[in-house]
């Protein structure tokens, strides 16, 4: 591949970054340059390494080795405080906004204009001076006094936007700034890219839009399992940039074995809830691992959660073995044998004030006592035999959930539906945050448990597991199941299509 | 202090290794209540007589029992503000069914828990129903609600002159031990202290409400995704805390042979004091009954030795205060050395 040469002054150079945490190398050896008036698009699939590497530029993460210099001179990044000093402004997915204050309190935030000579008092004249002036220059149509909390999504990503600007940030990092906005919002959004490019700001845009890419962008950097892969021009066609993301080997990591499936275990018919969920139907068979993929925010959390009874339906039916169940807490979920592994172990799995055997448990108390009274001796041997049959590392069943590590906490939440004899399992991001080790733990397991007749669904943010774990493929898109994919049709490049809308809807 | 959550209490066997610093920080506040008890003997003579020992219990079981049901609401997390109000407003119900329904003192008792249980559970509906956002609302208003019945129903004035039966029982009489010189006396109120604590015990930490009690507070999310009845649990807590204060009531009735629609002022306060001396986290999940009792006694016995000691009321409260911030920095202390392990 060839690399691209940017236009003006070289205002950035990251080189040899390398980020270890316990168990994973998400950096290795990564590079990256930024030119001023660039608009460098950093892709990557989920897991590749793009956010680790900005929250390294934007002081929130400690580099294990590399070198970062701004316009030729190395610098140091201990605190995100050093990053704005030095005139870099990431804005996050999730803002750093004060909603209850204005926009100019927010955007002159810790670096408010005082009155000379009287110390402590705000010289609000100037404050929205200046602030309507950045926003006019951006030509944003943004009243300075308006409180933030009052504005639209879109319109507080500019507040971010105007903020960067007013602290003269040469580098503006955006991570996924569209994924909330709406087609007219980007547009909007893009133009103002467009003003920062002028303004001789490098501007780092990650995205998993695609179709971004030449819009907004001028160059491509991409990254792959924590390492550097290649840069290459926007204008580059589409599929090179898929290419350039996939590509491994999926059938090492990936214990899977196919199993005969059985009896559908579980089928929903016309699921809808207001505004995330449209119309979703799909069933499920014993033996079978559904995978459930789509960008982030297409529904496939709210789809599961609402499965569940962990939100309100606002239609549809589910059935399980063939005979309506209605959910409406997730009392009634687990009674029909449904058990939900959330995407969030820590907030929503467990409860880590609690011992492993209470957290095995607690969907099943009954089990474990007489009259509302604990059997603490029974409660502690089946939980002991959880932690042997899925080789849960712990020296005591009796020790808090928080003192294990993510794999092992995954697993005391699997042991707490196995011990509740759930049949349907749903994994919400099974390996979010577990080391590789600990991932293919966890994948072997879901194979031994579909080979004892369990059906499992599987939403999954990450392609490869998605493709080596599922027998099957559902694709969302704007809380709509857009794509069902079996056999050759499953492959990365249709996934990606079907879930960026770049194809037509094919089945559902 | 001793918030340490004890998983499965009694028969988790701590297996991890702890260091005699952990230990001291986990006896923290008994130490603490040994300390005062050693200071209070050594400076007074009349200090540890059993005639004063019985007085520290009946000065501290009206708030032990409080401070019971206030262990099992902050223990989700929440706050009941309105127990004192509530103890009023049952205490006087108790003693106008006695005087002027003329019914039994058993009769008096029961609506005293029946009039706690029932605010109590309003309580609790408030906050899972109407969707209150915080129980410090709810309870507030309650509070209001109950203190100013107890003045409506009764015009203000106290009601004396119970009589004799269960509440004189439970609240004024005692058992001699012994015989001579050498013989003590019991109150009968600290038998009632012991079997609620003990009862407290069990439930919270051998059933599984109990249990889900804990998990409510720990983490409410992944407690209802494991299909733990959250909304039912909160109003059972707030239901416990009313009934607490009703038995409470119960108790005063019978110590001071009266009903009045001031009793129980500030009370509520005493009561989160003692959970929080006891070790008890605000944030829910932490808190532990032995905790609580040595929280109560260590309010009981400070207010008892300074008054033996003569240091005037006034002073005493401002000693309260210090101990009550004393108490959580210690603990703390011990968080930041559990965490740094």
């Amino acid at each position: 591949m060839t690399t691209v040469a940017g236009t003006g002054e070289v205002l950035l150079r990251m080189s040899g970054i390398t980020k270890r945490f316990p168990g994973v190398v998400a950096l290795d050896d990564v590079r990256l340059e930024v030119h001023a008036g660039e608009v460098l698009v950093l892709l990557g699939e989920n897991g590749a390494g793009k956010s680790t590497l900005m929250k390294i530029l934007g002081g929130a993460y400690h580099a294990d080795a590399g070198k970062i210099e701004l316009k030729g001179r190395e610098v140091k990044i201990s605190s995100p405080r050093d990053a704005l000093d030095l005139g870099i402004a990431v804005i996050y997915q999730e803002f750093n906004l004060v909603s209850q204050l204005s926009v100019m309190e927010n955007v002159f935030m810790g670096r408010e204009p005082r009155i000379p000579g009287r110390p402590g008092m705000i010289d609000w004249a100037r404050m929205r001076r200046e602030t309507a002036a950045i926003l006019k220059e951006l030509d944003l149509p943004i009243d300075p006094g308006r409180q933030v909390g009052k504005l639209g999504v879109a319109q507080q990503q500019m507040v971010e936007i105007a903020r960067s600007v007013s602290a003269n940030a040469d580098v503006v990092v955006m991570d996924e700034p569209t994924s909330a906005l709406t087609n007219h919002e980007i547009i909007q959004l893009f133009r103002v890219v467009r003003q920062l490019q002028a303004r001789g700001a490098g501007v780092i845009y990650i995205s998993h839009r695609l179709e971004e890419v030449p819009q907004v962008g001028t160059t491509v950097t991409v990254l792959r399992d924590g390492h550097y892969v290649d840069t290459v021009a926007a204008t580059a066609p589409i599929p090179d940039f898929i290419r350039l993301m996939v590509g491994r080997d999926l059938t090492k990591q990936y214990p899977k074995e196919r199993v005969e499936p059985g009896a559908e275990v579980l089928r929903v018919e016309h699921l809808v809830r207001r505004g995330v969920l449209e119309d979703a139907s799909f069933s499920v068979r014993a033996g079978e691992i559904l995978g459930v993929a789509g960008l982030v925010g297409a529904g496939r959390t709210e789809l599961v959660r609402a499965i569940f009874g962990a939100d309100h339906l606002d239609g549809g039916r589910i059935f399980v073995d063939g005979e309506e169940v209605s959910v409406h807490h997730p009392v009634d979920a687990i009674r029909a044998g449904i058990g939900l592994l959330p995407e969030d172990r820590k907030t929503q799995g467990l409860v880590l004030l609690l011992s492993i055997a209470e957290n095995v448990s607690m969907a099943s108390p009954g089990d474990v006592s007489r009259y509302g009274v604990l059997d603490l001796g029974r409660m502690a041997a089946r939980a002991r035999g959880f932690v042997e049959s899925l080789r849960i590392r712990t020296p005591s069943v009796n020790r808090l959930a928080r003192s294990l590590s993510g794999g092992t906490q995954q697993k005391v939440v699997l042991a707490k539906w196995l011990a509740s004899r759930s049949r349907v399992l749903i994994f919400d991001e099974p390996t979010r945050g577990i080391d590789v080790g600990a991932k293919v733990e966890v994948y072997q397991l879901m194979t031994t448990l579909v080979k004892q007749g369990v059906a499992i669904v599987m939403v999954s943010s990450e392609l490869p597991e998605v493709l080596g774990m599922s027998d099957r493929v559902l694709v969302m898109r704007g809380g709509r199941i857009v794509a069902e994919l079996t056999g050759d049709e499953m492959n990365q490049e249709r996934i990606l299509a079907a879930a960026m809308g770049q194809e037509h809807v094919v089945a559902a | 202090m001793s918030s340490q959550p004890e998983p499965a209490a009694a028969a988790a066997q701590p297996e991890e290794r702890r260091s005699w610093t952990e230990i001291a920080f986990q006896l923290g506040a008994l130490l603490g209540l040994i300390l005062l008890i050693a200071i209070f003997a050594f400076s007074s003579s009349s200090f540890l007589t059993t005639g004063n020992l019985a007085g520290i219990a009946r000065q501290t079981s009206v708030n032990a029992l409080l401070a019971l049901g206030m262990l099992v609401v902050i223990l989700t997390g929440g706050i009941d503000l309105s127990v004192g109000a509530v103890l009023a407003l049952a205490m006087v119900v108790l003693a106008m069914v006695i005087t002027q329904a003329g019914l039994d003192q058993s009769i008096g008792l029961l609506a005293a828990l029946a009039v706690g249980a029932a605010l109590g559970m309003g309580n609790g509906l408030l906050l899972t129903r109407l969707h209150l956002p915080h129980p410090f609302i709810s309870t507030l208003g309650m509070m209001n609600i109950a203190r100013g019945a107890a003045l409506v129903i009764t015009g203000g004035a106290s009601i004396s002159a119970l009589g004799g039966g269960i509440v004189k029982f439970i609240g004024n009489d005692e058992i001699r031990l012994g015989s001579g010189d050498g013989a003590v006396s019991i109150p009968i109120m600290l038998f009632v202290v012991v079997v609620a604590y003990i009862a407290f015990y069990f439930f919270l930490n051998r059933t599984v409400v109990g249990r889900h009690i804990y998990a409510t507070g720990g983490n409410p999310e992944a407690a209802r995704l494991s299909g733990v009845p959250v909304d039912r649990i909160l109003v059972l807590v707030y239901t416990i805390s009313g009934l607490m204060a009703g038995l409470a009531a119960v108790v005063l009735a019978g110590r001071t042979d009266s009903g009045y629609p001031n009793a129980g002022l500030g009370f509520e306060l005493d009561a989160i004091s003692a959970c929080i001396i006891g070790g008890t986290s605000f944030f829910g999940g932490v808190g532990t009954v032995g905790g609580t009792l040595i929280g109560a006694l260590i309010m009981g016995v400070l207010r008892n030795g300074l008054n033996i000691m003569s240091v005037d009321t006034n002073w005493q409260t401002v000693v309260i205060g210090t101990v009550i911030i004393a108490a959580v920095y210690v603990d703390v202390l011990r968080r930041r050395a559990g965490q740094s392990r």
